[in-house]
Parts: C-alpha cells; sequence; structure tokens
C-alpha cells in the first residue's frame, strides 16, 4: 500500500473516465509543463535581456540620429555617447557613490529594497512603485547643455510602456521621444513604435511656462505646443504614453532634477 | 520500415497538410512574405508537431476521453511558449518579425489535427514520424511560397539580391502585391490547382452539386 511504485501502478490502472484519473491525468500533465515552461524561462532569461539591451542602446542611437545636428555636435566633443549619471529622485541630486554603467533601472523599479511606493494621487502612470535612484544622459559641451535624455515607463492598455525622452536645453521642449519597449496590442496600441507617430511629439512642450505639466494626447486635431495627436483606436495607449510623460516630468518624477538643473543654469 | 517511411513520404505531396487537408492556412499566409521567416517557421513548427505527436502518442492510453482535447493543448502550448523562448534568446531579430506567429503555433489546426487524427491511436515512432513528415509537408509549400514572395515582391532571397531593382539601377520592378497577404492565396490556390492537374485522384467531388434553375414559364 505504502509503495509509490505500486500507488502508481494502481492509479495508471484505473478506468480511464474514473473520476480519480481524469482530475490525476489533468494535474500532472499541467505541473509536467508548468515545470518545463518555467525551467525554460527562467534559463533563458539572462540571453533575451542581453538582446533587450542591445535594441534599447541601438534605439537610444537612433534617436540621437534623429535629431538634426546632434551626431556632429557629438563628433565636436569628440564623445560618441552620453554620459550617464544616476540622481536621487526625491532630491534631484547626482549621486556619485554608485557604478552608472552597471546600474540597473528597471530592476531597482520592483527590487523593494531599492523603491519606494507612489501615492495613488500621484501615480498618473499607474505605476504603484518607482525607483529610488534612476539614471539620466546628459549631452554638454564645455559645460553647455545640449540635451537630457530621460528613461520612463508607464503603463499602456496591456503592457508597460518603457521610452526615452530626450529633451531640449529649456527642459521643457521635447527633442525626441522614443519608445523602447511595449506589448500593446499589435496593430493598435503597437503602432506607437511608429517613428511618424513618436515624431509629432518632437516640439512639443511638456510643461508651460509655470512649470505646469501640460502636455496631453487628443484625438482629432492637436493644437498649440501643449497637444500631441493621439492613436485612432489606441486611445488608453496614446493616454498612456502621455501619462508617462506627465508622472516622469512632475514632481514625483523628474522634476526635482530638473528644478536642480534650472537653477544650476541660472 | 517501408510502412514507416510512408509516414514521412506522404505528407509531401500525396497527403500534404495544406494543399490536401487544407489546414495551417493563416499562418501560411503571414510569415512567407521572406524566405528566412518563412524557414524558421517550418523549423519550429516542425519541431512542435514532432514532440507534440511523440508526447501525445506516449501517454495516448491514459488520457481520459472527456479532457483529451485540454490535455493535448497543455502539451502543445507548454512546447510552443518553449519554442518561442528559444527563439527570442536565440534568434532575437526573427522572432520580431514573426511576432504573435510563433505563439499563434498553439492554434495552428495541423498540429491538433495530427494529434486528433494519429498521434491518438498510434505508437510514439510512427507518431513522430507521422509529425515530422506533416512538419516538413508544411514546411515546403512554405518554403516554396516564401520564396516566390521574396523573389518577385523584393527580388532577394534569404536577404541575398537576386534581381537588382530599377531602383539601384536593374531592370526589375519590385511586385507589391507579393508583399501582401493575397498573394499567398493566389500561389497556394496555383499550387493545389498544379497537384491535383498531376495526381488527379486528390480532386474532391463537389460535396454539393449545382443546381440548374428552372425558369417557370
Amino acid at each position: 500500500m505504502g509503495n509509490p511504485l505500486t500507488l502508481w501502478r494502481r492509479f495508471l490502472a484505473r478506468a480511464n473516465d474514473d473520476p480519480v484519473k481524469v482530475f490525476g491525468v489533468a494535474l500532472i500533465v499541467a505541473l509536467f509543463s508548468a515545470v518545463v515552461v518555467s525551467t525554460a524561462a527562467v534559463t533563458l532569461k539572462p540571453l533575451q535581456d542581453a538582446h533587450l539591451e542591445a535594441e534599447r542602446a541601438a534605439r537610444m542611437a537612433r534617436m540621437l540620429d534623429t535629431l538634426p545636428g546632434m551626431r556632429e555636435v557629438m563628433e565636436d566633443a569628440g564623445i560618441d555617447t552620453l554620459e550617464k549619471r544616476i540622481v536621487d529622485l526625491a532630491t534631484g541630486d547626482f549621486i556619485g557613490d554608485i557604478d552608472a554603467a552597471s546600474f540597473d533601472f528597471q530592476a531597482a523599479s520592483i527590487d523593494p529594497a531599492q523603491s519606494v511606493a507612489i501615492p495613488a494621487d500621484v501615480d498618473v502612470a499607474r505605476l504603484r512603485r518607482r525607483a529610488v535612484y534612476a539614471p539620466v544622459y546628459l549631452l554638454e559641451r564645455e559645460n553647455e547643455l545640449l540635451l537630457v535624455v530621460l528613461p520612463m515607463s508607464g503603463s499602456g492598455y496591456q503592457s508597460t510602456i518603457r521610452a526615452m525622452l530626450a529633451l531640449e536645453p529649456d527642459l521643457r521642449t521635447i527633442a525626441a521621444l522614443t519608445i523602447t519597449e511595449q506589448g500593446e496590442t499589435p496593430g493598435l496600441g503597437a503602432s506607437i513604435e511608429d517613428p511618424v507617430w513618436q515624431a509629432r511629439w518632437v516640439g512639443k512642450e511638456a510643461a508651460d511656462d509655470t512649470g505646469q505639466i501640460v502636455i496631453s494626447v487628443v484625438r482629432g486635431k492637436a493644437v498649440g505646443p501643449y497637444q500631441v495627436d493621439g492613436i485612432s483606436g489606441a486611445t488608453v495607449t496614446s493616454n498612456g504614453v502621455a501619462n508617462m510623460i506627465r508622472y516622469w516630468v512632475g514632481d514625483h518624477g523628474f522634476g526635482p532634477f530638473l528644478d536642480q538643473l534650472r537653477q544650476e543654469r541660472k | 520500415m517501408t510502412s514507416n517511411l510512408r509516414h514521412i513520404t506522404d505528407p509531401l505531396i500525396q497527403n500534404n497538410p495544406i494543399t490536401l487537408q487544407t489546414l495551417g492556412i493563416c499562418s501560411a499566409l503571414a510569415v512567407t512574405t521572406s524566405l528566412s521567416t518563412a524557414l524558421v517557421m517550418s523549423i519550429a513548427l516542425t519541431v512542435v508537431l514532432c514532440l507534440a505527436s511523440a508526447l501525445i502518442s506516449l501517454i495516448r492510453n491514459h488520457i481520459p476521453n472527456v479532457i483529451r482535447l485540454i490535455v493535448q493543448i497543455i502539451i502543445i502550448a507548454s512546447l510552443v511558449i518553449v519554442i518561442d523562448e528559444v527563439l527570442q534568446a536565440f534568434a532575437f531579430e526573427i522572432s520580431r518579425q514573426l511576432s504573435i506567429f510563433v505563439g499563434l503555433i498553439v492554434t495552428n489546426c495541423l498540429v491538433l489535427g495530427r494529434a486528433e487524427a494519429f498521434a491518438m491511436r498510434n505508437a510514439v515512432w510512427p507518431s513522430m514520424l507521422d509529425g515530422l513528415g506533416n512538419g516538413i509537408g508544411y514546411s515546403l509549400i512554405l518554403i516554396i511560397v516564401g520564396s516566390i514572395r521574396e523573389l518577385l515582391g523584393a527580388g532577394s532571397l534569404l536577404g541575398y539580391t537576386v534581381f537588382i531593382s530599377r531602383a539601384d539601377g536593374g531592370w526589375f520592378e519590385p511586385l507589391g502585391l507579393m508583399q501582401l497577404a493575397p498573394s499567398a492565396f493566389f500561389i497556394i490556390g496555383l499550387l493545389i490547382w498544379a497537384i491535383r492537374t498531376h495526381w488527379t485522384a486528390q480532386v474532391a467531388a463537389p460535396k454539393f452539386a449545382i443546381k440548374t434553375s428552372r425558369v417557370p414559364r
């Protein structure tokens, strides 16, 4: 009775329409499949992440290529990538004692020790948590700031959207927006990856003169410097992108850092 | 042995899953814009089909009839997820191009069709060969369609330029239609026509005769 092998034989010997056998077979097949799928997912994760990282770097490079004259400036200055620095989002100060190259923003965002909860009333991007420290990318020439690139993320319709937002030296005007990662509906929300749509953000202003965050996505015809055309059939996704920018440029996101940067330059 | 070999050779043309059984047409339209995606999809589907047939055949005597479809789908879906993860890890660019179609192998009627029709009733080895044969039969059509579409639609094969397009100073005018899904329908239709002209046994008798109407006077 106690012998597992005997029990197993007895189980297999049951009639196929026996309820115990039906549930047993379903359970065993499901468990076995779950183990196989999880093993594959976990062991292959590092390789997939490396591809995603390379893809992100390539998109960053492509974004710089879309900015007129940016490559020439960089060549003049003798640099080929932007300077990556880590800032404390709450104070806006640069943090020197973290190795910028190895800082993993995405991992820090979900690590309880390296992130804080976002109060519900300011969580427009529906992220729930954000990292304490975040990387920023700066392009400077002879102490003159030329470009700031901020990494950001927010909830879309069915996935987390990750993006890079490049701001002009006035720290309000959008120089470029590039979506680095998304899993929205193919053909609808996934169109946010379309360079044509991303180009519509260029030249728009995230905040008005008083510092109020005013950028938004509208249906129909966008007018003025604070409105961008949404994608028809993908309202939730388009709003997700706008909310992501509103959150990250706002006071709970990179706001303090941008304020500091503005103060320094005055 | 010869009878086992038949499981592989039969589905190539005589009993081809696409042209005779008309299974798996959907993905055949979607992934054949270029030969490389068609090849990767063929390999992915053949691997899934082989393994699914083998696994289902292995436990066929213990699959309760009432939940057999669920069990089959669980096995197929798990295999597809694993294949998808492997592609994302080792063939990132191509997995991008195939996008959701690898995941949709689950819903490819070919895999479930072979599991129901063959693997549930036959031993492991013949089931695996049947899966392999049907996979190769599917691949054959995909490769033919993919080659024609890439050659006529972009003037290249596997990304290498064969015909120099007029834009680059050659003579070839790319056929835009070939890049669109309907062209795959046309090519598959022509293939079915050619095959059924040669092997007339494949011509199916019409299920419903067209009735000639009589106009009452």
